[in-house]
């Protein structure tokens, strides 16, 4: 029989529902699986194991009771930039270290509510500013695969956590990349919704007009069952429209005939590793294989994504990041008066690449330099999401690389902004568009995992993971799991 | 493109951040070196493009003025550094306040 951990959220719901696991064993398999591997994959910030036991046994009796909401009994993880009432958020940032929210961000309020069990808050970039989880102020996840690399980022511990069975899904979030990178980076499944799509409540905001929260699993239908559950509408985030939810999981139709699927050649970049391109080429011809129709398409404005993208989100990052003043929460460093501790609080709390990014973003925006950086970007922004409306009359799926290669060495960028800005590449450009992205693995190159990204119209999910179920019913890599040895062999 | 570090100090004070000596000539150098890259986006006629602000395509979202509970005020204050009388407590702005 499979191990408890290694159930998908499918699986596990139906083994509950018909009575052959409670809630609680299954909770206290995942306790025990992140007891054993958690001191070499270090995915969490905060394991919250008295408080999942509660959660399964109130669980278990809801389900005795004859209740049968979407999540009931199933444990998942919680990207630590998602407030969780009671439960520490840190955002990976010494300046939030003891902040302990008095309320729920609606996403987790949703999954509480449709009765899932949160085992603990995961590891990221501070902030989620980073493409690795090294910009994290506490610790260093490294990736299930092969430990010496890492997991990607910013959403690093939500992925390692579910591809070394320490939980069946968890919510990362993702304002460039940050759930479709890490996703390929450790071989699993993530879906970055359409912006409005999840509310934003309770997230700690990095760019605001980007910022998105969604699912991470290993397969497509987990991602489709915890969509269902966060999305929607929200009167306490006024950009969550009221566009109407469909049934995802009865969009999983296995039935891709007669869709036009683009691949754009702008995103097979100078650079890429080979490997990673044709397994990327040799997922969309199994696509093609299964009825679809391939198209070569371009977008030509996508190298300017980059520049706009890191202009855009660290504007938006350093007034949001404005609120950090020592007041209201998180550290207060003193000083000889108000400003002087202003000063200390914010260039204590704040790691290297914040600093950073709140620079550039205040550079973008002072006076003399808004329209050359900060407005130019906004209109190439427009450019940028006009060759997607434009591909969209031709197609109805982008297929993609998610990044130029697989995992990369830890410490490998850490001395280059830039070279580590580049690792986005393929990612950002949809979050300026506002589209969605889902990600699935599709090979491995140097015993790591590939992931290939379909990108969608605005409010199509449905069609993305109709794709993408497709496809792992005719492939198997999303159902390889990693051993997590210290040895750093290859495992498949 | 590059910055000098009188501009760096300035955007330091702009952002209430206090680097040390050692990382404004850091920042100096990164910073010049991201702007570089970034002098692409000059090679490209915007002259008729409007901007994009955010994607939603909504344009003002409207609710009834109506008075909801909030939070309690011990927990707006639970996380507060320092708190006092049922209110923030912080540092006078004015010298000689």
């Amino acid at each position: 029989m499979t191990p408890l951990y290694q159930l998908t959220v499918a699986q596990a719901r139906e083994a509950l529902t018909r009575g052959e696991i409670t809630s609680v064993e299954l909770t206290e398999a995942l306790l025990a699986r992140i007891a054993a591997v958690e001191p070499k994959v270090r995915a969490f910030l905060t394991i919250d194991a008295d408080g999942a036991r509660a959660q399964a046994q109130a669980a278990d009796a809801r389900r005795a009771a004859s209740d049968t909401s979407p999540l009931l009994g199933i444990p998942i993880g919680i990207k630590d930039v998602i407030s969780t009432q009671g439960l520490r958020t840190t955002c990976a940032s010494k300046m939030l270290e003891n902040y302990i929210p008095v309320y729920d961000a609606t996403a987790v309020a949703r999954l509480k509510t449709a009765g899932a069990v949160i085992l603990g808050k995961l590891n990221c970039d501070e902030f989620a500013m980073g493409s690795s989880t090294e910009n994290s102020a506490f610790q260093q996840t490294r990736n299930p695969w092969n430990l010496e690399r890492v997991p990607g980022g910013s959403s690093g511990g939500s992925a390692a956590a579910v591809a070394a069975g320490e939980a069946p899904a968890t919510l990362g979030t993702d304002t460039g990349g940050s759930i479709r990178q890490p996703a390929a980076f450790c071989g699993i499944t993530g879906l970055k919704p359409t912006y409005g799509r999840v509310s934003r409540y309770g997230l700690v905001a990095f760019a605001s007009s980007l910022d998105q929260i969604g699912p991470m699993a290993r397969t497509v239908r987990d991602c489709a069952i915890v969509l269902q559950v966060i999305a929607g509408e929200d009167p306490f985030d006024a950009t969550c429209t009221a566009h109407p939810v469909p049934d995802y999981e009865a969009a999983l139709t296995g039935d891709i005939r007669g869709l036009r699927i683009g691949v754009p050649r702008e995103y097979f970049v100078a650079g890429m590793q080979p490997e990673v391109e044709a397994a990327v080429r040799a997922a969309i011809e199994v696509l093609r294989e299964q009825g679809a129709e391939v198209l070569e398409i371009s977008l030509p404005h996508t190298p300017y994504a980059l520049p706009v993208y890191y202009l855009i989100a660290p504007a938006e990052a350093s007034a949001n990041l404005a609120r950090f003043d020592g007041v209201r929460y998180g550290l207060r460093v003193p000083g000889e008066s108000y400003f002087d501790e202003l000063e200390r609080t914010r260039g204590a709390g704040f790691g290297p690449e914040v600093r950073r990014r709140i620079m550039l973003g205040t550079y973008a925006l002072s006076a003399g330099y808004y329209d050359a950086y900060y407005k130019r970007a906004q209109q190439v922004r427009t450019l940028i999401r006009r060759d997607y409306q434009q591909a969209f009359e031709q197609v109805d799926v982008i297929a993609a690389p998610t990044a130029p290669t697989v995992a990369f060495k830890i410490g490998a960028h850490t001395d280059d902004p830039l070279a580590m800005y580049l690792e986005d590449v393929c990612t950002l450009p949809l979050n300026l568009a506002g589209l969605p992205g889902l990600v699935v693995p599709c090979g491995f190159a140097e015993g790591l995992p590939i992931g290939l990204q379909l990108i969608g119209r605005a409010f199509d999910e449905e069609t993305l993971l109709r794709v993408g179920d497709a496809y792992q019913r005719v492939t198997d890599w999303h159902t390889r799991m990693p051993e997590v040895r210290e040895d750093n062999s290859t495992q498949g | 493109m590059s910055l000098t570090l009188e501009e760096v100090e300035h955007v330091a004070r702009l952002a209430r951040l206090r680097l040390s000596p050692a990382e404004l000539e850091k920042m100096r150098d990164q910073l010049s070196r991201i702007l570089d890259h970034f002098q692409m986006l000059q090679q490209i006629d915007v002259s008729a493009t409007p901007p994009t602000a955010q994607v939603t395509d909504l344009i003002n979202v409207m609710r009834e003025d109506e008075v909801r509970p909030s939070l309690p005020r011990e927990q707006a204050l639970a996380n507060a550094p320092e708190h006092q009388d049922g209110m923030f407590r912080v540092r006078a702005i004015f010298e000689d306040a």
